[in-house]
């Protein structure tokens, strides 16, 4: 069996409260002991030396366009990105086509996945039938053949009452209702955040409202109905406070935020790249700054990419007619480090538990700690490196990256699954 | 004139809208001569290219062109491959392998010459794009005003009606206060963009109030389908609040100017009396559309003074 040894890294596990310098050894797909100046012969060793050792990152909401739209990204491609971003697991989106709305589409996700063998793929599948927002999939069936989760991600359920059974359906087998916020009628034919730079710009809005007033219709769905909802991609500030209120009230909700909504603001839409062009859209320094807090006091549980990968046709193009979404793997990492863990906003610790833990604990699957016994799914991070964003080195075929040509810090440089490195 | 495109009022500084003033003065003279032909832009093709109807600033353009020696030609979109779905970079490409000098585009959505520019070397002037800008139209009001009024600096300008959807209104917005005018804006809540207050202009409800003192009163041109998506309730409750009428210029200064970048709704905006009197200013801007153009083309295809 395969040894391998990490030797001298930062370990850090959320699960268990560690933060401290140590070995982590590995044989076969499991970790079989962490502790001080492990010895012996036969390792494979990772020097880890001045480098964080955490539990393999999960993403729980990544677009892999497959079936359908392989010209944006294949699960091939996706979870290679995956890896190189530093991720072991992945949850996917079902705003494929054909939709995962079925037993047979989860079983082709995973078979494709395990193919490609990157990284570990959960199926999130639709809470409605080909995410018309009118009749349920059939949920019980999709939890037996491996579906983590239920969304209708990019086509949010705007008939409230399809939510309330939605959310009153899934709590049977208790698991989470991962809900797009937004009202589209609120949201309209907007590209932008709506206020001064969308009025500075010339761009027609999308309002925070658009997405405030379904956090607190789903929030209100969840306290009624007892069900666990999921607050995907998190922008605003109103967002975070409806959160933080609902949780002290005891309402079983999570969320999520992505990388760009705590790095860029919609200033950055100045020049008119469509890059930035994202739902929900890139909002004011005010909502990052609440983004930022909410991730630090918990109120956000999970950072999660929205890995929307497009092709470069889908992108230049006018600004109103270019798909929405960024490319999100390759960079999330870097961001958080960078944005997040540098500027003391997020210990080590509570990196772990917004990138690995608590995703693996939303989903409730089996990922998300250090442990003896346990997974050799493992994340060994340099926070030190610097380097400039490039998405011709991106392994993920959507180039589309606000972030090319800009300098961060911090790299997944071990990407470690079942045991074995990944990401090289 | 540093600048090779024309895209935005936005991005001009004081001095170049200055110099396009000063030398559209120049300019207007030729349109007054016998022989209105120069040639200054003599071997130089202009392609309006329009993705949006419009008679008066293509002609405007056309004529601009025109005076100055300049073969012009122009593609709209129920003649040209457009309705075929070619996409814009294809049109542009096309139109680069066909050597034109100057492209005027209006295109129904914003910032879509950024994407032209990327594609084509021609000089590339803005004639409208989506709800953003409207540059040339910006700059003939405001020569319009500096004609009548002998200055901008102080001139207090009220801009009134949808200012939500109107590129004239954001041009001249961004040029007005470039060159120290004090803008108001009047209309209806609804069609008044977010946080416009922090480009440094007034917000009013009403156009009476607003035109208190005011030198300029600009009524903008009110699209019929607004009522329809529920923006406002009728065009009569429009016309009450936000229609220029004798007792809203009774309120502004006695020697008030009348503008409308036009057609008028007659009767809605403004009623007939008051765009055939003698303050309004309303044919003279379309003379001025020519003059101000002519100075654009001479300034972004030869550079210098004239």
């Amino acid at each position: 069996m395969e040894k391998l040894l990490i030797k001298g890294g930062r370990v850090v596990d959320p699960s268990s409260s560690t933060d401290a310098v140590l070995d982590v050894l590995v044989e076969g797909n499991k970790i079989v002991l962490i502790g001080k100046d492990i010895e012996g012969e036969g390792f494979q060793v990772v020097d880890a030396g001045g480098k964080l050792v955490f539990p393999g990152l999960v993403d729980m909401h990544v677009h892999l366009r497959e079936p359908g739209q392989e010209h944006k990204e294949t699960i091939e491609s996706g979870t290679r990105s995956a890896a190189a971003g530093g991720f072991t697991t992945i949850a996917c989106m079902p705003n494929t086509d054909p939709v995962i709305d079925t037993p047979a589409m989860v079983e082709y996700i995973k078979l494709k996945a395990e193919k490609a063998g990157y990284v570990k793929v959960k199926p999130v599948a639709a809470i409605t039938k080909g995410l018309k927002g009118e009749e349920l999939s059939p949920i019980g069936e999709l939890v037996q053949y491996g579906a983590v989760a239920f969304s209708d991600d990019g086509r949010p359920v705007m008939n409230s009452r399809v939510m309330r059974r939605a959310m009153e359906y899934s709590s049977m087998w208790d698991v989470p209702i991962i809900s797009h916020c937004e009202d589209t009628d609120l949201s309209g034919d907007g590209h932008m955040n709506e206020g001064e730079m969308s009025t500075v710009l010339g761009m027609r809005g999308i309002p925070a409202i658009a997405e405030e007033v379904m956090v607190a219709r789903d929030i209100a769905i969840a306290r009624f109905t007892g069900a666990r909802v999921h607050i995907a991609h998190v922008s605003t500030a109103g967002s975070v406070e409806l959160v933080r209120r609902a949780k002290a009230e005891g309402v079983r909700v999570t969320a999520e935020a992505t990388p760009h909504h705590f790095s860029l603001t919609d200033r950055d839409v100045d020049g008119y790249s469509t890059n930035t062009k994202v739902n929900p859209p890139l909002r004011t320094y005010e909502d990052v700054e609440a983004v930022k807090q909410g991730l630090r006091d918990g109120t956000i549980d999970a950072i999660a990419t929205d890995h929307a990968p497009h092709h470069r046709d889908d992108k230049e193009v006018e600004y109103a007619v270019a798909a929405f979404g960024i490319s999100g793997l390759e960079t999330a990492l870097s961001l958080a480090v960078t944005n997040l863990l540098n500027s003391g906003i997020l210990t080590p610790i509570q990196l772990a538990e917004r990138m690995s833990t608590a995703p693996a604990r939303i989903l409730g699957i089996e990922a998300g700690c250090l442990k003896e016994g346990g997974t050799a799914d493992i994340t060994v991070i340099d926070p030190d490196i610097e380097y400039v964003v490039d998405v011709n080195a991106f392994k993920s075929k959507g180039k589309n990256s606000p972030f090319d040509g800009m300098s961060v810090r911090g790299k997944a440089v071990y990407t470690i699954v079942d045991g074995i490195i990944k990401n090289i | 004139m540093k600048i090779k495109n024309l895209l935005g009022i936005r991005e001009l500084e004081s001095e170049d809208i200055i110099q396009i003033l000063d030398t559209a003065a120049l300019m207007k003279p030729i349109m007054e001569t016998k022989n209105k032909k120069t040639n200054y832009l003599q071997g130089k093709i202009l392609v309006t290219l329009f993705y949006e109807p419009s008679t008066r600033t293509r002609v405007s353009f056309e004529l601009a062109a025109k005076y100055l020696g300049a073969t012009t030609t122009n593609i709209s979109t129920s003649t040209s491959s457009v309705v075929k779905g070619e996409t814009l970079i294809d049109t542009a490409r096309t139109l680069q392998a066909m050597g034109v000098d100057i492209v005027v585009m209006r295109h129904p959505m914003t910032a879509s010459h950024r994407l032209l520019e990327r594609h084509l070397d021609a000089t590339i002037i803005n004639a409208g794009d989506g709800i953003n800008e409207h540059p040339t139209q910006a700059l003939l009001d405001i020569f319009t005003m500096r004609q009548y009024k002998q200055r901008i600096k102080g001139l207090k300008v009220v801009i009134a009606g949808d200012i939500l959807h109107s590129r004239v209104a954001r041009s001249n917005i961004w040029g007005l206060t470039k060159l120290g005018a004090k803008v108001a804006v009047a209309g209806p809540s609804t069609l008044i963009p977010r946080d416009i207050e922090k480009l440094g202009v007034e917000v009013y409800n009403n156009v009476r109030d607003a035109a208190v003192d005011a030198d300029v009163v600009m009524a903008l041109r009110v699209q019929l389908e607004r009522q329809k998506s529920g923006l406002f309730p009728s065009l009569r409750e429009y016309s009450m609040y936000f229609g220029i009428d004798e007792s809203v210029l009774e309120v502004a200064k006695d020697d008030v100017l009348v503008m409308h970048p036009g057609p008028v709704n007659r009767g809605v905006e403004l009623p007939s009396s008051i765009m055939d009197a003698s303050n309004s200013a309303i044919e003279e801007q379309v003379t001025n559309g020519v003059a101000v153009r002519m100075a654009l083309l001479y300034l972004l295809t030869r550079g210098g003074d004239i």
